[in-house]
């Protein structure tokens, strides 16, 4: 048997979620913190999401995904908590005994309370079966995701997006800046389910067609994929015979969803709703005692800012049920408020802060803005829009580094500066110069 | 082109060609298995239900009735020797009303005129005591029925007969055959392969093999039975594979409830005669029926319990119409000496399939003479499966060789070492689907979300492939157009 290594609350998954949750137990008085990640890198998917709109709200600024990973991680390190990577935690006891593989050995820690933070897994094409060939060239988002900013992998060239959530969404943009031909991306509900905001600034800048109402009901290539059919659908969400189409592609990326990553809270007899997410009361504790859950494993959310505010609760509450204290209640209510759907037409979604408000422009006047950076912010963009470039760039032995512009270009400059990067590398220096502007390397 | 000479070659590294090959590999006679996909178990055997049958589904005095008895009675030893995941779960046929039961003692009688024993006719209180979840009034138990892991046992035959000296060439089709005093001249890929002894086990186009030598006795229908995969829910819900009384006229034993040997569920197969044999699509059609008949036998299942589907196709001789099964044929052709045809392996064919190949070995040695060879080994070293060990197992593997400390694949508990030894077997799997059939990642609910980039990255920075060389399952499945950048 393995030594048991005892602690006070262990946080399981070194994401936002586990990173601010070990940070705010330390803060609120816990005397060990030890995190459990099993990659090597703590930050969770943020890693991959090298496009910029986090941290909006936690930091007043738009950071890339690895920019408010590397935050969450050093507030985590300096507030004393203890991150352990390379650990896969596999069976958690009602007891609170947790069990890690590592390539050091087997461990066994006994925990006064745990925080979950295992975030989420993607639906499937096999949960959703669809019909047809089951060639190679079929991806889940997420997934293209990896291999394109982190990999240094292509998926395919002549891309068709199933779904229209937000990973999907920005999978699009990003396939299209990195060389690939979008055909389209069809959504089987009548509007699409990722914000508004990436429907505008991932699809229709970049003249990709959303197709509503809309699904796949064939894949087809016996080896590898070949084209697509896509049928339109009736309001019971059943294809219409006769509106069949084929699109030839040689990659298929499936956005229909994601699901509570909890196989190992299961393992303690954590109690879980029919979706996979966790049930909790309104202290973030689960059904077993001591045993708390927060982030995208406890239910699924648009923002990492409200992840990392829901699970600093997690971690406070965690410390107060080892010292009895009156724990904090979190308020439901409190998720992402920013529009999803179709953008309003003659509308300017305001990508400012999360409010997303929808501004309109009528002979010369402003409204639907709840502040005067929303306006500043519609002008620029009815006049001149500008963006954040952001995308990786090659280091000598192939791995892949993200960066972004320091400040925004104009936006047609965007997919020629991408070629330019593309073609680049890495020289060694975390400020680079690229057509006149500074780009900036945010994780080495 | 390169040459290459044997005194028998097999066509085909199905279950079949593969315990063929073993079977002949104990005798002093040079084996070549020629296999046109890129690894073993690609065509039906390892796309079907996994059950070792009992034999009492055969006609009484059929091949199919004696092989299959035959088989199951060996299954049991010969996985253990191979160092197969193999289990005895038994199997019900579940009655729903008097007249099922009445089939069911039909059923029971032919089982034992066929030689099977263990079975028997069970009350509603047994059966779900069995089974507390099935529907159902009784049924019939049959005791030695057993569930195994078709793609595992297929690659221990092949590796087998590999130690014992067999040759496998994948990668090369057979297109044409020659046949003279001498023997027969054999294209197949890019090679020219020469023989005395010819043994035709290509499943679906066995009657193609056999056209290429004139013999156009024999037509094979492709009869497609499709499958849901359903999550590891076989401990809560179902530990025993339930099937429906067969009926009639449908040319399989109807769809049915299985138990996998890694604790999924699998649900099917339907039967579909389909006019092309590489046709394994699924169709909105059938997964629709599928799920509303497994709900017959099983009521509490649920949709969201579905991880992915797949379809196998049966090699059936009888035509559509005609229904039911046709007998394996196994034998000599008179017109071509040294010609074996095995036409029709449909199931039983897992069960039977070292029955099956020693009456192969039996009509090799009228052609040719068979020494046995004093060398012979019969026991295959099967791989660690870390996750099946003691912690303490675990913690010494580990120790010794770090690889086993890093889960690769979450849903099955698969360790980066389990990866490497199914990168680095004896047959060089490369391809994702060859590396799951021989550690079982990627088959989990996740679909390989989080597995798949990792063993690609394995093959990339530690076996210096380019990820466009990447496949799914061979040349034509590459996975990736390349490098971002
Ligand atoms: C692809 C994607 C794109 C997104 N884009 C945006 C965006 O543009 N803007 C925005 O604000 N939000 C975005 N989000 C939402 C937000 O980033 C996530 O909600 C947030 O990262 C979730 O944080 P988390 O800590 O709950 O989970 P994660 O970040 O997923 O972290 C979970 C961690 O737990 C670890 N783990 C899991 N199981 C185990 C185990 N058994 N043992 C050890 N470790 C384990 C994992 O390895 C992982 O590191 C996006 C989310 C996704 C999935
Ligand atoms: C839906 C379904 C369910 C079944 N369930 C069961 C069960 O539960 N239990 C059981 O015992 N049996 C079952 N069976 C039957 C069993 O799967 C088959 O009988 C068995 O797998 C046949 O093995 P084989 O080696 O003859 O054929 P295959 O596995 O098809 O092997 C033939 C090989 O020949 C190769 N080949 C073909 N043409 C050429 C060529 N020109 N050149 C080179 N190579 C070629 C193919 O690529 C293939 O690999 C089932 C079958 C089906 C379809
Ligand atoms: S206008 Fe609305 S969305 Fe924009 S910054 Fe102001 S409050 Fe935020």
């Amino acid at each position: 048997m393995t030594n048991k290594e005892f602690c006070g609350v262990l946080v399981i998954g070194a994401g936002p979620g586990g990173l601010a949750a070990a940070k705010s137990a330390r803060e609120s008085g816990a005397e060990s913190v030890i995190v459990l990640e099993r990659n090597t890198r703590p930050g969770g998917i943020l890693n991959q999401c090298i496009h910029d709109g986090f941290g909006l709200i936690r930091y007043g600024k738009a950071l890339t995904g690895p920019e408010y990973a590397s935050l969450a991680l050093s507030e985590a390190l300096s507030s004393g908590a203890k991150i352990l990577t390379g650990h896969h935690v596999t069976a958690i006891t009602p007891e609170r005994e947790v069990t890690a593989y590592s390539r050091s050995g087997i461990r066994t820690f006994c925990a006064k309370s745990i925080v979950l933070a295992t975030g989420c897994r993607e639906r499937t094409r096999g949960a959703i079966s669809i019909p047809g060939d089951r060639p190679a060239g079929v991806f889940t988002a997420g997934v293209v995701q990896e291999l394109v900013n982190v990999r240094n992998i292509m998926p395919g060239k002549r891309v068709v997006i199933l779904g229209s959530g937000d990973i999907g969404l920005i999978m699009a943009r990003r396939l299209t800046l990195e060389g690939a031909q979008v055909l389209a991306a069809a959504e089987i509900l009548p509007s699409p389910c990722g914000l508004a905001r990436n429907v505008s600034q991932c699809l229709y800048e970049f003249g990709i067609p959303l197709y509503v109402s809309t699904t796949v009901t064939r894949i087809i290539g016996r080896k590898k994929l070949e084209a697509v059919e896509l049928s339109d659908v009736d309001a019971d969400l059943k294809p219409i015979a006769g509106t069949e189409r084929v699109i030839e592609c040689d990659c298929l990326v499936l956005s229909v969803g994601l699901i509570p990553e909890n196989e190992i809270a299961k393992s303690a007899g954590v109690r879980l709703n029919p979706d996979n997410s966790v049930r909790t009361d309104e202290f973030l504790q689960t059904s077993v005692p001591g045993i708390f859950s927060c982030g995208n494993s406890r239910h699924v959310m648009d923002l990492a800012d409200y992840v990392s505010e829901q699970a600093e609760l997690a971690g406070t509450n965690a410390v107060r049920f080892i010292n009895g204290g009156h724990m904090l209640t979190w308020d439901e209510e409190k998720t992402n408020c920013m529009k999803k759907g179709f953008p309003d037409k003659d509308t300017i979604t305001c990508t400012v802060c999360p409010n997303g408000c929808q501004i309109k422009y009528s002979s010369g006047t402003y409204s639907g803005s709840k502040c005067a950076r929303g306006i500043a912010f519609a002008e620029q963009e009815r006049t001149s829009p500008r963006r954040t470039v952001t995308t990786t760039i090659r280091r000598k032995d192939g791995v892949l580094l993200p960066v972004r512009t320091a400040g925004t270009v104009e936006r047609g400059r965007v997919i020629p500066m991408v070629k330019m990067i593309r073609g680049m590398e890495f020289c060694g220096s975390e400020v680079l110069d690229v057509d006149g502007e500074t780009l900036k390397v945010s994780a080495v | 082109m390169p040459a290459l000479d044997a005194d028998v070659i097999i066509i085909g590294a199905g279950a079949v060609g593969c315990a063929i090959a073993r079977e002949l590999s104990r005798y002093e006679a040079s084996i070549l298995v020629l296999e046109k996909e890129c690894d073993a178990a690609y065509g039906t055997s390892g796309r079907n239900s996994a059950v070792v049958h009992a034999g009492f589904n055969n006609k009484h005095g059929s091949l199919m009735a004696k092989l299959c008895v035959e088989g199951n009675k060996g299954f049991e030893a010969l996985a253990e020797l191979l160092n197969v995941p193999y289990r005895k779960t038994g199997k019900i046929l579940v009655a729903f009303d008097e007249a099922d039961m009445q089939e069911l003692a039909r059923i029971k009688a032919r089982g034992e005129d066929n030689g099977c024993t263990g079975l028997r006719l069970i009350d509603g209180t047994e059966l779900h005591a069995l089974a507390p979840k099935l529907r159902g009034i009784g049924g019939m138990l049959s005791e030695n029925t057993a569930i195994f892991n078709p793609f595992e046992y297929c690659i221990a035959l092949a590796e087998n007969a590999l130690v014992n000296g067999a040759r496998f060439v994948f990668n090369s089709e057979v297109t044409a055959i020659r046949h003279d005093d001498t023997g027969f001249t054999v294209t197949a890929g890019e090679n020219l392969c020469r023989c005395k002894v010819l043994i035709n086990a290509a499943g679906l186009y066995c009657d193609k093999i056999s056209a290429m030598l004139g013999i156009n006795d024999y037509r094979i229908y492709p009869c497609r039975g499709e499958y849901f995969i359903l999550d590891k829910i076989a401990g809560s819900f179902l530990n025993i594979p339930a099937y429906p009384v067969p009926r009639p006229g449908i040319g399989g034993l109807g769809v049915h409830l299985t138990p996998t040997i890694e604790g999924n569920i699998i649900i099917g197969p339907s039967a579909e005669y389909i006019s092309e044999r590489d046709d394994y699509a699924s169709t909105s059609e059938i997964m629709a029926k599928l799920f509303t008949e497994a709900l017959d036998l099983l009521p509490g299942l649920e949709r969201r319990q579905i991880i992915g589907n797949y379809c196998g196709i049966r090699p059936k001789q009888a035509p559509p119409g005609e229904g039911g099964f046709r007998d394996f044929v196994i034998k000599n052709e008179p017109a071509v000496p040294g010609f074996i045809n095995l036409i029709g392996i449909e199931s039983p064919g897992l069960t039977a399939s070292v029955p099956i190949a020693r009456m192969a070995a039996g009509l090799v040695s009228e052609n040719m003479p068979l020494k046995p060879k004093n060398d012979f080994i019969a026991r295959r070293r099967g791989r660690v499966k870390f996750s099946a060990l003691t912690q303490d197992e675990q913690q010494r593997l580990i120790a010794h060789n770090p690889d086993y400390g890093e889960i690769i694949c979450r849903c099955q508990n698969i360790t980066k070492q389990e990866i490497r030894d199914a990168i680095e077997n004896p047959f060089g799997a490369r391809s994702i689907s060859s590396i799951k059939y021989r550690s079982w990642a990627t088959t989990g609910r996740c679909n390989g979300g989080y597995c798949m980039t990792r063993i690609v990255d394995m093959l990339v920075n530690e076996y210096g492939l380019k990820p466009e060389e990447i496949t799914y399952r061979g040349k034509g499945s590459e996975m990736f157009s390349g490098r971002v950048k």
